[in-house]
């Protein structure tokens, strides 16, 4: 169920981190994590975010919560401006916006029962009394498949899978309308990894959430999205509807992912090689970004930066070759 | 008396670790056999025991304070277990090579690739230095490393992690190896770095007389670069067969399963197959067969009795009591 109105609007979103060298630490460059991104997000979506290590997936999503400064742009919420919200305002937000981290090992206190972790948002959100609260502790361990008594229980003593069942309890506390998932299953093992993305199919419908699903992952990533926006260095290179996206990439970057993927057909599709590694986010090449690994990279490409624009209605791509 | 070109055979391998919390049965009975030039691919689940089985083999695992406590490992006519640590040093690395899933943390930071590689040219093969040079460089440009003379005289750090791992699968095959170990080497790696290295190791398996023990567990990986596959589940191998077998018709439940829980790249479905529960606590294995509580055909015999090995077809054996009798 999505609906029409607009729930989250990005618009130019950056985020650059400052390097500095030499004794008295001068400014002298950027690692430009997140350059210039634009999107949209309608209610009951998920947008599925994807891209290789160090494109700034993650980065993206920690800013759209405020987990980290943005450095310019707009995030638009409702009326308001996530971008400068006061922290009096955020605390307010966090009730609507929640996330859920890759590494559930790290992000649960291991001096807390889980029981406390999870209701920790009760307090700091001063919701319900004592009773309350371990009773709404209890319906959200059974709402992601633990057992209420497991609530004393200390983080140590859970699996993987069970773990990160708490930490999504954990972002389910409050109530919130929008979830970041930063890559939730890529810790866990192939059959407990199905198991967690059930859960989270389920609750997304149950609860009519909406959620930003950052993997790497292109096979968790189609199975999980509506529409996937495809990053590479800080920007997005391709948007589109899933399906459209798999029938139809245009980006020859979304087409090399696409093809990178193993298969467990017999029959190989011709595979798309891209040369080297992604380049350094601090000096990212001139001109587009994915020029020094593209298979179909012209003159223009490593002079001017292609801009993201609508070839089709809801496919957006930016790349010399559309335009 | 190595029949049908094997070159390694596992029988019935048990490596313990004794731990504070008691005994860890990280292997409990593997068994396999590795043909000349093919390449053989241990799959399963993180703490399944699919790299402590690599160690065993090599016999590093006692400087990890575990113990090989039962099992055969022949190589030509040498049991490798039963073998003195001279006689290991000389086959480990120059007969049998290993490439580690991290390449960041098993080069020598402090030392140039090149020195490196040179370091063991020079220690196995009694080369001369401007020999190993030599070699060394030929090596670098057979894996696909640009400008291999300029890399050679790059520290690690240097590399970006393609390349630094391009720069360990060289090293491994400075000497030429009869066995390559393989330990997840496109685990750390972005997918489209993982496509050119699952590239490489074809065109080496293509031109060299090299077999090839792939662990991973990753399928979509298994059907790009394997020839057969050992399902391993709790420390036990659960189903050996050809890779197209694996994927086409799998026996054993655990397989199955596997095998049903990817995603899908090819269709879209509501819910994913998954298997219920966790892997178990090697500690204290489940009686029986280790995967009757999470499987989902488990009969009482199950509980009871550990399954035997059966022959389903040439080549393919399973141990699950489904297919008993």
């Amino acid at each position: 169920m999505i609906d029409t109105e607009i729930f989250l609007d990005v618009r130019n979103l950056k985020k650059y981190y400052p390097v500095t060298a030499g004794l008295f630490s001068q400014h002298v460059g950027d690692v430009k994590a997140v350059d210039g991104v634009s999107f949209q997000i309608r209610a009951g979506e998920i947008l599925g975010l994807v891209g290789e290590s160090g494109c700034g997936k993650s980065t993206l999503g920690r800013t759209i919560l405020r987990l980290e400064e943005p450095t310019s742009g707009e995030i638009l919420y409702g009326g308001t401006d996530i971008a400068r919200l006061d922290k009096k305002g955020l605390r307010a937000l966090r009730r609507d916006l929640q996330i859920i981290f890759q590494d559930p090992e790290a992000s649960l206190d291991p001096r807390m029962s889980v029981g406390d972790s999870i209701g920790e948002a009760f307090i700091i959100h001063n919701i319900g009394d004592e009773m309350e609260r371990r009773e709404k502790v209890a319906t959200l361990m059974e709402q992601v498949g633990l057992e209420a008594e497991q609530a004393d229980l200390y983080p140590h003593e859970f699996s993987g899978g069970q773990k990160q069942r708490i930490g999504i309890a954990r972002a389910l506390a409050i109530n919130p309308r929008l979830i970041v998932a930063d890559e939730p299953v890529s810790a866990l093992d192939v059959s407990i990894q199905a198991q967690i993305l059930n859960l989270m199919m389920d609750i997304q419908q149950k609860f009519k959430l909406t959620y930003i699903f950052i993997a790497h992952d292109l096979s968790v990533i189609k199975h999980m999205s509506h529409r996937i926006a495809v990053m590479y260095l800080g920007k997005i290179v391709e948007l589109a509807e899933k399906k459209e996206l798999f029938q139809n990439p245009l980006h020859p970057y979304t087409e090399a992912l696409l093809s990178a993927v193993p298969s467990l057909q017999s029959k190989k599709q011709e595979r798309i090689l891209l040369r080297g590694d992604v380049p350094s986010p601090m000096a990212p090449p001139q001109g587009c970004h994915f020029h020094t690994r593209c298979h179909k990279a012209m003159p223009i490409c490593s002079s001017t930066e292609p801009q993201l624009t609508e070839l089709q209605p809801g496919h957006q791509v930016a790349c010399h070759l559309y335009t | 008396m190595q029949n049908n070109g094997t070159i390694l055979k596992v029988t019935n391998l048990k490596t313990r670790f004794f731990a504070r919390r008691g005994v860890v049965r990280a292997v409990d009975g593997v068994n396999f056999a590795l043909k000349r030039g093919e390449c053989l691919c241990l799959v399963g689940e993180s703490g399944c025991g699919k790299s402590v089985t690599a160690l065993s083999i090599l016999g590093l695992i006692e400087s990890l304070q575990g113990r090989v406590v039962d099992g055969e490992v022949m190589y030509h006519n040498l049991d490798l277990l039963k073998s003195s640590p001279e006689e290991l040093r000389r086959i480990r690395g120059r007969e049998i090579a290993m490439i580690f899933q991290d390449a960041q943390s098993a080069l020598n930071p402090v030392f140039t690739v090149g020195e490196q590689i040179i370091e063991q040219v020079k220690l196995h093969l009694k080369m001369g230095k401007k020999e190993a040079k030599n070699r060394a460089i030929t090596l670098l440009r057979e894996v696909g490393i640009p400008s291999a003379e300029r890399a050679m005289d790059s520290y690690p750090h240097q590399l970006s992690g393609g390349m630094r791992q391009r720069a360990m699968i060289a090293m491994s095959l400075s000497c030429d190896p009869q066995i390559l170990i393989a330990d997840e080497p496109t685990t750390a790696v972005d997918v489209t770095v993982r496509a050119q290295i699952l590239d490489l190791f074809n065109e080496l398996k293509r031109n060299r007389e090299m077999s090839l023990i792939f662990i991973t567990h990753d399928l979509g990986v298994v059907s790009e670069i394997g020839d057969r596959a050992v399902i391993v589940y709790a420390g036990k191998d659960v189903e050996t067969a050809p890779v197209s077998q694996i994927i086409g018709s799998p026996k054993h439940p655990y397989t199955v399963g596997l095998l049903d829980c990817l995603p899908d790249f090819a269709k879209v479905v509501d819910r994913l197959p998954s298997i219920p529960g966790a892997t178990p606590d090697p500690t204290a294995p489940p009686s029986g067969c280790p995967f009757h509580p999470r499987c989902a055909h488990v009969m009482d015999i199950c509980r009871q009795q550990e399954p035997k090995q059966v022959v389903i077809s040439v080549g393919h054996s399973v141990s699950c009591h489904l297919y008993n009798g």
